[in-house]
């Protein structure tokens, strides 16, 4: 066979399959409930089957990072196929819920999480809760451990820190620090983090690995980073610490809403119920390690209790306004 | 992206603070240091598998492609595991007494990683055009009486600039648009800018940021039209080409196996031992190969099919700007390339506002995302036919002409003919890039159309890299059959 006709062939074999393909994808239509999911499918496919079972109806999910997934239900507006958004930070549900692409949940749904998890203007419910903690190595001793994230800034840690600047986390959590003690305080505290050589690192599990190697002594994370390392290897040589001064353990939440252009409401009204139930809640507990945000749904028990976690009361909607804190991150020399 | 850009005038001043400024700078100076490692490791590895006696050249020349099928994030963090203080290869030198490497993070890490991950860029344009040289030119060099290093340089060199100008194009665009790898390896970039305001949601800045991309992209393109403008490079006189026979290595052929065998050693061979230790210890938990086999077959049909229509069209593309230059066709190519110098995750929401607006019943179809790969890899194939089509006399084509064939008649005997080995060098470079396109996919695949890029994102998300092994070694086996078919026919034909 010539390279022309090779060629010739292989095109029509794949114009063939993709008609083929793309006839069969049509007759679907919006029959199913179509969810957007920040979280991993790992994760959530389980929770996603309890609702199957319950209701006996299929669901459709596309999985993707939640910024990206959260952005591009802004660019689809009304035309969008989703009617759910499930995502991994308050923040990105914010962000949408500010677009005006959310529609309010009823207040029975809401009221089954205490109001500091959920938005304000009741358009999403936080489903569990992540703390941010400090993990440490085997060469810091536990009197030695900070009260406060604040210390970290101090010479003592100089070198010895790692962080995720560009972590929506990490940046959650200074939009927090900002609201609670102050714009001077925070910028204290991020030109002392950076003058202190605080490592950068690209996410929380790499700076949660280089602990485990010995590259640095102390990190800012979520709690069920060493969680989950901890379940997999029960001699993981990273533990939690939780501060108990200024921001605390800071507590944030991936949560979901239902899109205002959704023709299934009713549906996906019923899908936020049962991530509120005991399975649900429990199944989350037990996997993930975060805390279940419903009333009498016990945590996991190697962490401490949700309510025994110093977190300061804020408004997590207004996590979602970034900007100033990226200016004073970019000012600082953070970012 | 240009509507959404226009939309934000108040966030021009983002745009240009010194700040942004210094970012575009260190990138310029990475994609700048990264071009020229490219074309170093480029020209030497094409010459040696096109127009040397080197054993097993051929095979040589798909193992040298083959990296460019891999992530780039997934190559940076196997470097990473390798070569950081205290990676594998601090461990392996622990007994000869050393306990710590010095910190691979920074340019030099992004400069190898990205080179390593970028250079077939070049070499495969360089080998079709290199297959194409007439040899004509450097026999008669040589008969007047220069020394074959010279005849290299004053003869070869200057025929092959198109090619590695448009080779060495992409690879700044590559480098530019990057953000996993120079995350990973912590080196401060633009692009992360760009990746900060979108994940804030703050998309007007984003996309003015964007732009910023969009005008580098359009400067380097007017330094590479110069280089390609200026040059007529078929031959002149009348007579038909040959191919050049192969010059003998003798005992040069030593150094030029060890060189080729380095480079795949490197840029091949470990990052493949690393992800088969990491797939080691998820393989004991069992492998679904049912569900491996359906992505895989979703990957090829994908990229087989973008391959095709992106080669299709940059044919359409070349023709108009090489045979009929002009404002109207320069713009024509140069806005193809925005596609390619914009971030993916960019170039997806564009086609997601796109597609919720305009072509709504093919919204998150597969027709959908076989149109945004198309779009967003099409400069990829123009470089190449390009540069067939710079070396095709248009003198055959006046000739068909003035025999009375039709102009399209001409194209199919003549023209079409003689920019096939281009053609194939294109689809092969939009294939391999398909092949592991993540953002688009994510967002504008049908629903459960998993491709082994999506698996990989699902496996690697929660930052567990080890866990994409498996996929992404499944990528590089079934990259290699059709990218040694495509390399080879861009090679024999002419």
């Amino acid at each position: 066979m010539t390279a022309a006709r090779a060629v010739r062939a292989t095109a029509l074999a794949t114009l063939a399959a993709i008609l083929a393909v793309a006839g069969s994808g049509c007759g679907g239509g919006d029959d199913e409930l179509t969810i957007y999911s920040g979280r991993i499918q790992g994760l959530i496919a389980p929770a996603i089957k309890l609702y199957e079972k319950d209701s006996g109806e299929a669901v459709k999910v596309r999985y993707g990072d939640s910024p990206s997934l959260a952005a591009t239900l802004v660019e689809e507006g009304k035309n969008s196929r989703a009617d759910l958004f499930y995502a991994q930070d308050a923040g990105s549900l914010d962000a949408i819920e500010k677009a005006g692409n959310l529609e309010p949940l009823p207040q029975d749904v809401l009221n089954l999480v205490p109001a500091r998890f959920r938005s304000r203007d009741g358009r999403w419910v936080g489903v569990t809760g992540r703390s941010r903690i400090i993990a440490y190595g085997e060469k810091v001793g536990r009197d030695e451990l900070p009260d406060s994230p604040l210390e970290l800034a101090e010479a003592k840690w100089r070198g010895r820190v790692g962080w995720a600047p560009t972590n929506a986390s990490l940046q959650g959590y200074v939009t927090a620090l900002r609201l609670v003690q102050g714009e001077d305080v925070a910028r204290r505290w991020l030109t002392g983090m950076v003058a202190n050589k605080t490592q950068v690192f690209d996410g929380n599990v790499p700076i949660r690995d280089a602990i485990a190697r010995g590259e640095i002594d102390l990190g800012l994370m979520n709690h069920y980073y060493v969680a989950e390392a901890v379940a997999k290897d029960p001699d993981y040589p990273v533990m939690v610490h939780f501060p108990t001064k200024d921001l605390g353990s800071l507590v944030n939440v991936a949560g979901v809403g239902v899109l205002a252009s959704s023709s299934r409401k009713r549906e996906a009204i019923e899908f936020v119920r049962t991530m509120l139930k005991r399975p649900a809640q429990q199944y989350f507990a037990n996997s993930s390690k975060e805390y279940p945000l419903v009333a009498g749904i016990e945590s996991a028990k190697e962490l401490t209790p949700l309510e025994e976690i110093p977190s300061p009361k804020i408004d997590l909607a207004s996590l979602g306004d970034l900007k100033g804190t990226l200016e004073l991150m970019r000012e600082t020399g953070a970012l | 992206m240009v509507v959404v850009a226009a939309e934000s005038a108040t966030a021009a001043e983002a745009v240009l603070t010194s700040r942004s400024l210094g970012l575009v700078l260190r990138s310029a100076g990475l994609a700048a240091a990264v071009t020229a490692g490219a074309i170093a490791l480029a020209v030497p590895l094409a010459w040696l598998t096109v127009r040397s006696d080197l054993p097993g050249r051929r095979t040589w020349a798909t193992l040298a492609t083959l990296p460019l099928v891999m992530p780039s994030y997934i190559v940076a963090y196997v470097f990473v595991t390798v070569l950081r203080p205290r990676g594998l290869l601090a461990e392996a030198l622990a007994p000869f007494g050393v306990q710590e490497l010095p910190p691979i993070y920074g340019f030099l890490g992004a400069w190898l990683v990205l080179t390593l991950c970028t250079y077939p860029l070049v070499l495969i344009p360089l080998r079709a055009a290199l297959r194409r040289l007439d040899p004509a030119l450097e026999e008669a060099a040589r008969v007047m009486g220069r020394k074959p290093l010279e005849v290299f340089r004053t003869v070869v060199l200057p025929q092959l600039a198109p090619a590695i100008g448009g080779g060495g194009v992409l690879v700044a665009l590559y480098v530019l648009s990057d953000f996993g790898a120079v995350a990973i390896l912590r080196f401060d970039s633009f692009t992360r800018e760009i990746y900060i305001a979108f994940q804030s949601a703050q998309r007007t800045e984003a996309a003015a940021l964007g732009m910023v991309l969009v005008v580098v992209m359009l400067a380097l393109f007017a330094l590479y039209a110069r280089v390609r403008g200026a040059r007529a490079l078929h031959r002149s006189s009348p007579g038909s080409q040959r191919p050049a026979a192969p010059a003998r290595l003798g005992g040069w052929r030593w150094p030029a196996l060890g060189f080729c065998s380095g480079v795949v050693a490197i840029t091949l061979v470990l990052p493949i031992a690393v992800l088969v230790y990491w797939a080691s210890k998820d393989v004991a938990s069992g492998l679904d190969a049912a569900a491996i086999a359906a992505n895989a077959g979703n990957s090829l049909l994908a990229a087989a099919a973008a391959a095709g229509a992106a080669a299709a069209a940059a044919v359409v593309v070349a023709v108009l700007a090489v045979r009929f230059p002009g404002y109207a066709t320069r713009a024509i190519e140069r806005v193809g390339y925005a596609g390619y110098a914009l971030p993916g995750i960019v170039v997806a929401l564009a086609l997601v506002f796109f597609g919720t607006r305009v072509a709504l019943p093919l919204y998150q179809t597969l027709a959908m995302l076989v149109f945004a790969l198309t779009i967003h890899y099409l400069p990829l194939a123009v470089g190449p036919v390009g540069t067939a089509l710079l070396q095709v006399p248009p003198r055959l084509e006046e000739a068909a002409r003035g025999l009375g064939r039709s102009p399209l008649q001409v194209f199919r005997t003549i023209t079409r003919p003689l920019v096939t080995s281009g053609v194939l060098a294109g689809a092969a470079l939009v294939f391999l890039h398909a092949l592991k396109e993540l953002p688009a996919t994510l967002l504008l695949a049908p629903i459960g159309f998993e491709t082994l890029a999506t698996d990989i994102f699902r496996q690697t998300t929660t930052g567990f890299f080890e866990a994409g092994a498996i996929p992404a070694l499944i990528l590089l086996l079934i990259a290699a059959p059709p990218l040694y078919l495509l390399n080879e026919k861009s090679v024999s034909a002419p």
